[in-house]
């Protein structure tokens, strides 16, 4: 295996900007696990490896003849597929767009390309980022990198698996509710759900548009806010886009890095995981979950439970708000203007190539949301459904507020469960569903939350949630960041290491 | 769906036992430089989808954001009409297929608009009707289907069909009334003086170009009958894209006649939409409501809610130009007219061309002669609105002045527009090339007046003889052979002077 790949993005920024390493290096070393490897993991959807040295070449070139570049130019980078980018396909996951080649960039693709970062493909999700394991992906199956019989969690799992087993330094994926965060924890990664409207969602392909959100999925907490801060920042094109400065996060995770949390309040939430609430949660996950929260103390946090009854309506809740605009959303797919076109052979009238169309460019789970969010939204339902649900959401977004009153951040475990086998929930929906349980609550109060690693139950990763107040992700950094450098320093070595140190593809 | 019938009942028949109740919904379309949610041109007649983007085209991914100045015009539409302006107002999705709505759904308001609960009043026969106004809302546009093939137009039967998106998102106001009972036989009249003065406080707010020939404005006129006496409304049908105003008026007498014959009958009315036809006058089903899509109208999360601060809907108020209904109190005071002849002016669409022809350094009775005279026969024989002749204000102005000036007379005068119609420039430049000015004491002139002494001797005695009045022969002869460029009054001193000494 070559350094190169498995350095975190830091670090290779450090080395390209010392002029150690060249970008084409880099680029190269990623380009030749991709190629020996992503045929056994399915993390990418597209890689266009000549363009990726392109770039790289580019950036090189420009380093060389002394034209400023940034910290991150020359870092290569993945990006989920959910993400516009122009001039190479955009899937989405589906077969609706295959083929399609936008003619425009997300503000994130092009705040990344601006920053001079080495695309080396789109990664793999599931079909419109409904899912948590990225079997619904209608072109692969993308596999655990701890154990290639697992899923890699989801939507993000082409993203996850990709920076997990070494064929990216860092990844952008998006989160509804919990789809970077969920992915991160059963891979081993950090992930961050920024406040909602902290990101630009222009080009981001919409499911929830409410609840979507993209952020960094990293191997650790100050790459995740080096590439957080890479792609925040107001954005005009994005009506729901905060106007404000762009947050100081990498500092946040130095500080943070330094060990000391004394002062900080931490509410444990007893709805996700706590007393009366274990139903459905592996022991090893709640016992790790356990030890994180001890460690914390140990560096000096007051730790408390705080109740947050809502959140035990926030399943049910999301299951009908995200279907809701996600059968609106997905109304645009009707064959007329891009993609998938079925059944136009000059006899079938309008109405039957935009059903035929969908009926053939749409999977299963989506399928099941539109009928889901149609249903929830039609006339003398709305109320019972949409809107109830939407009284759910102001319920939890009031628990999260009366929690702010006592404590600085909300902690859980990040999903009840480790990485399942493939195969084995894709006939229970509702048992997928529940992979998101801890994650929905942020979500549906659009406040700021990370996934850390906090250690490996059946020999699979565990991942620790911290959520915190609207634009005040720093402190889900500097937290994170402090349990990152207590947890390796106790270790020895970086919770990917352990992955690096085992035969590949095998549960230890 | 119901059938046209093949009887209409007659409308004074009508009348005697049903009373009609009218609503108009009237889309507006915005000036605006730019689209409502995006940054495309809104120009009219540019090339087929070439000021499209990302979001006016629905691409995946791409987002709305909500153009200011189209909020701005909306409001102060609202605020012309007498609406309460909404604090906090928002958009809606109104979720439906149809291949020239590019995201699915059409970006709207719904429970939440900008405007409610305003008022106009408009006068017919010197009547006033008030219009009570339910609301204005924002929303955007559709693109244009083409259907290619068939022979209506229709998609029934076309070919094939094109798409035109850069109609889709220009900005759209929908303009709604509550329906409107007590008007009786003048309904339709009300109907069409509604849209009238509705058009003339968007000219004056500047918000649109109101063209309806280009779409700018269009309508869909609700009409009702109920018995004599009924508690209760009658059932609506919704006759849509009535494009003018004289359809306006056809659309409503043409349904109330059309709704009479069926009643007669014991048949219902059956909730539906209806196509107008232009060449006809007549209307026929189109689809019915009772079986048409759920909407499944949310808000739209992409949008964040409109807030309009109170302080600057104040100022907006107050900075709003004179209405016309004021205006035209106003002219009427200063020109010295009665109401029922600034109607005239009204119905002949002439209010601002007169002004503005006063403006221009014509008298006001001047002004009201031309555009009310020949200039309105001309435009009704040519089948065009007054102000789409091609004449304007100031060339009237003109040409009154060059009257006054003596230097032609009236039907010089009318000469002289034909040449500015023809497009051969302004009066004074036309008098000189087609040479209509009228001649002074010329040398041909004295030959033409004792050439018609001379060719009519019998006329010329009868004169001398004191029957002053055969004068008007000669003055004829003398008009006829200078075709009319000289003027009368010098002809008939010249002949005085000749004759009687």
């Amino acid at each position: 295996m070559s350094d190169l790949t498995s350095t975190d993005a830091a670090e290779l920024g450090r080395l390209l900007t010392a002029g150690e390493v060249t970008a084409v290096e880099v680029t190269r070393a990623y380009l030749d696990r991709i190629a020996a490897e992503d045929d056994a993991l399915g993390a990418y959807l597209h890689v266009d490896g000549e363009a990726a040295l392109r770039t790289a070449e580019q950036v090189d070139a420009a380093r060389a003849g002394g034209t400023a570049t940034g910290p991150l130019a020359g870092i290569p980078l993945a990006l989920k597929d959910v993400v516009v980018t122009e001039g190479v396909p955009t899937t989405s996951g589906s077969k609706i767009l295959e083929g399609w080649r936008p003619p425009y960039d997300a503000t994130l693709a092009a705040r990344l390309k601006n920053a001079g970062t080495v695309l080396l493909g789109k990664t793999n999700m599931d079909e419109f980022a409904m899912g948590s394991s990225t079997e619904n992906s209608a072109y692969r199956v993308t596999r655990n990198p701890w154990d290639h019989d697992r899923i890699p969690g989801g939507s993000s799992g082409g993203s996850s698996a990709a920076v997990a087993g070494g064929l990216a330094p860092w990844a952008i994926g998006t989160d509804t509710g919990g789809s970077i965060r969920q992915p991160a924890a059963v891979t081993g990664l950090v992930g961050h759900k920024p406040t909602y409207g902290s990101v630009s969602r222009y080009g981001l392909i919409a499911f929830s548009s409410s609840l979507d959100q993209a952020g960094p999925m990293t191997r650790t907490v100050l790459d995740a806010a080096l590439l957080h801060e890479a792609i925040a920042g107001h954005d005009p094109l994005d009506s729901t886009s905060i106007d404000s400065p762009v947050p100081v996060l990498a500092e946040a995770a130095r500080r943070g890095a330094e060990g000391d949390l004394a002062g900080l309040r931490v509410g444990v939430v007893t709805e996700l995981g706590g007393d009366g609430h274990t139903d459905g949660y592996d022991e090893g996950v709640l016992a790790r979950f356990a030890e994180t929260v001890a460690l914390l103390e140990s560096l000096g946090a007051e730790v408390r439970p705080v109740s947050c009854p809502a959140f035990d309506l926030a399943l049910p809740a999301y299951y009908l708000i995200a279907p809701s605009e996600a059968s609106s959303n997905l109304a645009r797919f009707d064959g007329v203007r891009y993609g998938l076109r079925v059944g136009d052979d000059g006899d079938r009238d309008l109405d039957e190539v935009m059903a035929l169309t969908r009926e053939q460019g749409f999977g299963p789970e989506v399928k099941r949301r539109i009928i889901l969010g149609t249903y929830a939204l039609s006339s003398g339902y709305y109320d019972a459904y949409y809107g109830q649900a939407q009284k759910v959401r102001t319920l939890i977004t009031r628990d999260f507020t009366r929690a702010w009153d006592d404590v600085d951040v909300l902690v859980s475990p990040t999903s009840p469960t480790v990485a399942w086998e493939v195969g084995a929930r894709v006939d229970d929906p509702i048992a997928m569903y529940a992979a998101d349980l801890c994650t929905l609550p942020a979500s549906l109060a659009g406040v700021p939350a990370i996934s850390v690693p906090c250690g490996l139950s059946e020999g699979l990763p565990v991942g620790f949630q911290i959520m915190a107040p609207a634009l005040a992700d720093d402190r889900c950094y500097k937290v994170a960041a402090a349990l990152e450098a207590a947890q390796d320093a106790a270790r020895g070595s970086r919770f990917l290491d352990q992955l690096a140190a085992r035969p590949a593809g095998s549960a230890a | 769906m119901s059938a046209t019938p093949d009887r209409l009942v007659d409308y004074d028949e009508v009348l005697t036992r049903y009373e009609p109740v009218f609503g108009l919904e009237t889309h507006v379309e915005l000036g605006t430089a730019s689209k409502m949610f995006c940054g495309c041109s809104t120009t009219f007649g540019a090339e087929p989808n070439t000021q499209t983007c990302p979001t006016c085209l629905g691409l995946p991914g791409s987002l709305p954001s909500a153009n200011a100045a189209a909020i701005e015009s909306t409001i102060r539409i609202g605020l012309a009409l007498g609406c309460r302006i909404a604090t906090w107002a928002r958009f809606s999705r109104k979720n439906y297929f149809y291949p020239d709505i590019p995201k699915g759904f059409q970006t709207t308001q719904y429970d939440e608009p900008m405007c409610t609960a305003g008022h106009l009043d408009v006068e017919v026969d010197g009547e006033t009707y008030r219009v009570e106004i339910e609301r204005v809302h924002l929303e955007e546009d559709t693109g244009k289907n083409l259907h290619v093939g068939g022979s209506t137009g229709r998609i029934h039967g076309a070919d094939h069909s094109l798409i035109d998106y850069n109609r889709a998102g220009i900005p759209l106001v929908e303009i709604v009334t509550r329906p409107i009972p007590g008007a009786g036989a003048k309904a339709p009249e009300v109907a069409k003086a509604y849209v009238t003065e509705l058009r003339e406080i968007l000219v004056a707010l500047g918000v649109s170009e109101v063209r309806m020939e280009q779409g700018n404005l269009r309508c869909d006129v609700n009409t009702s009958l109920a018995p004599i006496g009924s508690l209760e409304w009658g059932t609506r049908t919704e006759t849509k894209n009535v494009n003018s105003l004289r359809s306006v008026e056809r659309a409503v007498r043409f349904e109330m006649r059309r709704q009479a014959a069926l009643l007669d009958e014991g048949q219902r009315i059956f909730q539906e939409t209806r196509h107008f036809h232009e060449d006809t006058g007549t209307t026929s089903p189109g689809r019915s409501k009772e079986e048409a899509t759920d909407y499944r109208y949310f808000p739209e999360p992409d949008l964040v809610p409109v807030a309009p601060d109170e302080e600057w809907v104040a100022s907006l108020l107050a900075a709003l130009p004179e209405l016309p209904a004021a205006r035209r109190s106003r002219l009427s005071d200063e020109w010295g007219i009665a109401p029922t002849e600034m109607a005239w002016l009204v119905n002949a669409g002439a209010v601002e061309l007169v002004s503005d022809t006063v403006a221009a350094g014509a008298s006001p009775g001047d002004a009201r002669k031309w555009w009310l005279g020949d200039l309105a026969r001309r435009a009704n024989d040519t089948g065009t609105e007054l102000g789409e002749l091609a004449v304007t204000p100031k060339q009237v102005a003109e040409l009154i002045g060059l009257i006054s000036a003596g230097t032609i007379n009236d039907q010089l005068a009318r000469q002289t527009l034909d040449g500015v119609l023809a497009g051969e420039g302004d009066p004074a430049a036309v008098v000189e090339a087609r040479g209509l000015a009228v001649m002074g004491e010329s040398d041909e002139l004295v030959s033409a007046v004792d050439g018609a002494i001379a060719g009519n001797p019998d006329v010329a005695e009868k004169v001398r003889g004191g029957k002053v009045q055969a004068i008007g022969a000669l003055v004829g002869a003398v008009m006829k052979t200078t075709r009319g460029k000289a003027d009368a009054a010098t002809v008939k001193r010249m002949l005085e002077e000749r004759l009687i000494g």
